[in-house]
């Protein structure tokens, strides 16, 4: 293999990149980026560089003296591919064409439909989201966070600690049920209320109200919450539409991520994909699964390496389950596995009205997830039991 | 020299936190070997005495990043420099410690107790 290219320069991008010299890849290797930037990491976008306590400099995913022997095309984004070919077309007008391609696009936030020309509406998924939105906070005093992911419980928590005034608005029971299950979501929901965050649940958002501004938010029911600064943190779909037509299957169960094997290989020889915008098969699952979290991304930025330079003839170990970790508060959230297979929770150290505790949710006898909040020494011992027990298959 | 501990408390595959400032964290390996680094994650404020002790190596609890106990160098991100190291004496039964004179690398927004 001579030439690879890399589309996406950000945490899968960068650490396949890695990984394809660190296995012995000597011809070159182009990284192409949408974005300005150099490799950044996003995780602190919505807790301590949204606070204002880290910098742009200490967002860097790279070592001092970056990369060597990368080539870097930032700024410009691929616009279609010939798989069959290897060519990838660019924004700029040229073409690259490669012996091997890692698909590492990644994902983007979605917007609130209807908003576009609204001032002070904002989602989060880029350093340029992040700046904006910074900046539009310290003038706010009222913030309205639309939707109770990860992402928006993160800004809901650091706007409160920046002394603004937050209402949280989620369509579910409860901020993050739909990621770690209802029963311990409501426990979380209660530290956001504690810490003075206005929380409606069950709740839809028709509208964002306001002209050239937005000054407040309308819900299914009629009620008006008046905002300076309005967040969706709605979720976000994978960048695969420069795909279309590739030859590179993409699926509809999967918000249309990019189809993988349990290597990352796509159904085109010499094309694999990585991180967010990818759904890898899961055997012990049995389906493809888009896995949109950090830990995801960099565990399997070795895999899908060793997949593009043995030619797909390696075999992957077992995947791990998905592990995720946020900061809110003062209070670290990790978590680990399948809430979704689950049909008990039980909490098995410290106190939920303390906020320093450890759920383990089973299916059966087997634990299925683990849930740890400010328990890092005990969760770490849970997730190495999770990481190494044996896969369970069907 | 800081006497961190007696020998027989703290067993193979364990960690201790001593908490000078900033914070030292003390490991037995597996294999009986000894070492002490800086407590505090390079990325984060983590403690890695609470991290995965595998080999000569510990995995911060938080992001998984992996120091060489031995040199304190770090394998990928999200943590990008090094820990302090410092030197181990163990002396009739007794865990010391002698704390490195080179500056920590603390995370980004952490400073010394005392110091602005
Ligand atoms: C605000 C925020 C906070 C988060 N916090 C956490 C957390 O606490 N814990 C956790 O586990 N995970 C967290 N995550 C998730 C984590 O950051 C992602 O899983 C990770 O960034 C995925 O990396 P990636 O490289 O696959 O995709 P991305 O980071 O999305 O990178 C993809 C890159 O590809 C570029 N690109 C897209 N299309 C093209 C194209 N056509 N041509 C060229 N380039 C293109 C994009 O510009 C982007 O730079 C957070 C994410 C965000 C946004
Ligand atoms: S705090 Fe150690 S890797 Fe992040």
């Amino acid at each position: 293999m001579n030439t690879v290219c890399v589309v996406g320069a950000s945490l899968a991008g960068l650490l396949t990149a890695r990984a394809l010299r660190g296995q012995g890849h000597e011809g070159r290797i182009v990284v192409v980026g949408e974005e300005p930037h150099r490799p950044y990491d996003r995780p602190p976008l919505s807790k301590d560089f949204l606070k204002g306590a880290i910098g742009e400099a200490d967002l860097a995913l790279e070592g001092e003296g970056g990369e060597p022997g990368i080539e870097w095309r930032l700024g410009v984004a691929a616009t279609g591919l010939d798989a069959p070919a290897r060519r990838i077309t660019l924004s700029d007008g040229g073409t690259l064409t490669a012996d091997g391609i890692v698909i590492a696009t990644g994902a983007a936030a979605r917007r609130l439909p209807g908003t576009g020309g609204l001032a002070g509406v904002h989602s989060l998924r880029t350093l340029d989201d992040a700046r904006a939105l910074r900046a539009d906070l310290r003038a706010a005093r009222r913030v309205v966070v639309i939707g109770g992911g990860f992402i928006g419980a993160e800004v809901a928590a650091t706007a409160r600690e920046l002394g603004l005034d937050v209402t949280l608005v989620e369509s579910g029971p409860a901020p993050l049920a739909g990621v770690i299950g209802p029963a311990m979501a409501g426990v979380l929901a209660g530290l956001h209320e504690r810490r003075g965050v206005r929380l409606i649940t069950g709740a839809y958002v028709t509208e964002v109200t306001g002209t050239g501004r937005a000054d407040g938010v309308r819900l299914a029911d009629g009620t008006h919450l008046p905002a300076d600064v309005v967040v969706a943190g709605i979720g976000a779909t994978p960048c695969t539409g420069w795909l279309a037509g590739s030859g590179v299957e993409l699926g509809r169960d999967v918000g249309g991520g990019v189809l993988c094997d349990e290597g990352g290989g796509t159904g085109v020889p010499g094309i694999v994909a990585v991180g967010d915008c990818a759904a890898w098969y899961d055997p012990a699952l049995g389906r493809h699964h888009r896995i949109e979290h950090w830990t995801g991304a960099r565990q399997r930025a070795t895999v899908a390496a060793a997949t593009l330079l043995s030619g797909g003839t390696a075999r992957p170990e077992p995947a791990r389950p998905p592990y995720f970790w946020s900061d809110q508060y003062d209070v670290k959230i990790q978590f680990i596995g399948h809430p979704g297979e689950a049909d008990t929770v039980t909490v098995e150290e410290g106190d939920p009205a303390t906020h320093s505790f450890l759920a383990v949710f089973r299916q059966g006898e087997r634990p299925v997830a683990v849930l740890g909040v400010n328990q890092v020494r005990l969760f770490t011992r849970w997730r190495r039991h999770m990481e190494t027990a044996p896969v369970h298959t069907g | 020299m800081i006497p961190a501990c007696p020998l027989v408390s703290l067993p193979r595959g364990e960690a201790l936190r001593l908490d000078v400032d900033p914070p030292i964290a003390v490991f037995h390996t597996d294999d009986g070997e000894i070492y002490a680094i800086d407590d505090t994650c390079t990325h984060q404020d983590a403690s890695l005495a609470d991290g995965w002790l595998e080999g000569c190596e510990i995995e911060c609890p938080l992001h998984a990043s992996r120091f060489d106990l031995r040199t304190g160098e770090v394998d990928a991100p999200p943590a990008k420099r090094p820990v302090r190291t410092h030197r181990v004496v163990v002396e009739d039964d007794v865990v010391y410690v002698v704390p490195s004179d080179a500056p920590p690398n603390l995370p980004p927004g952490l400073t010394l107790k005392g110091r602005p």
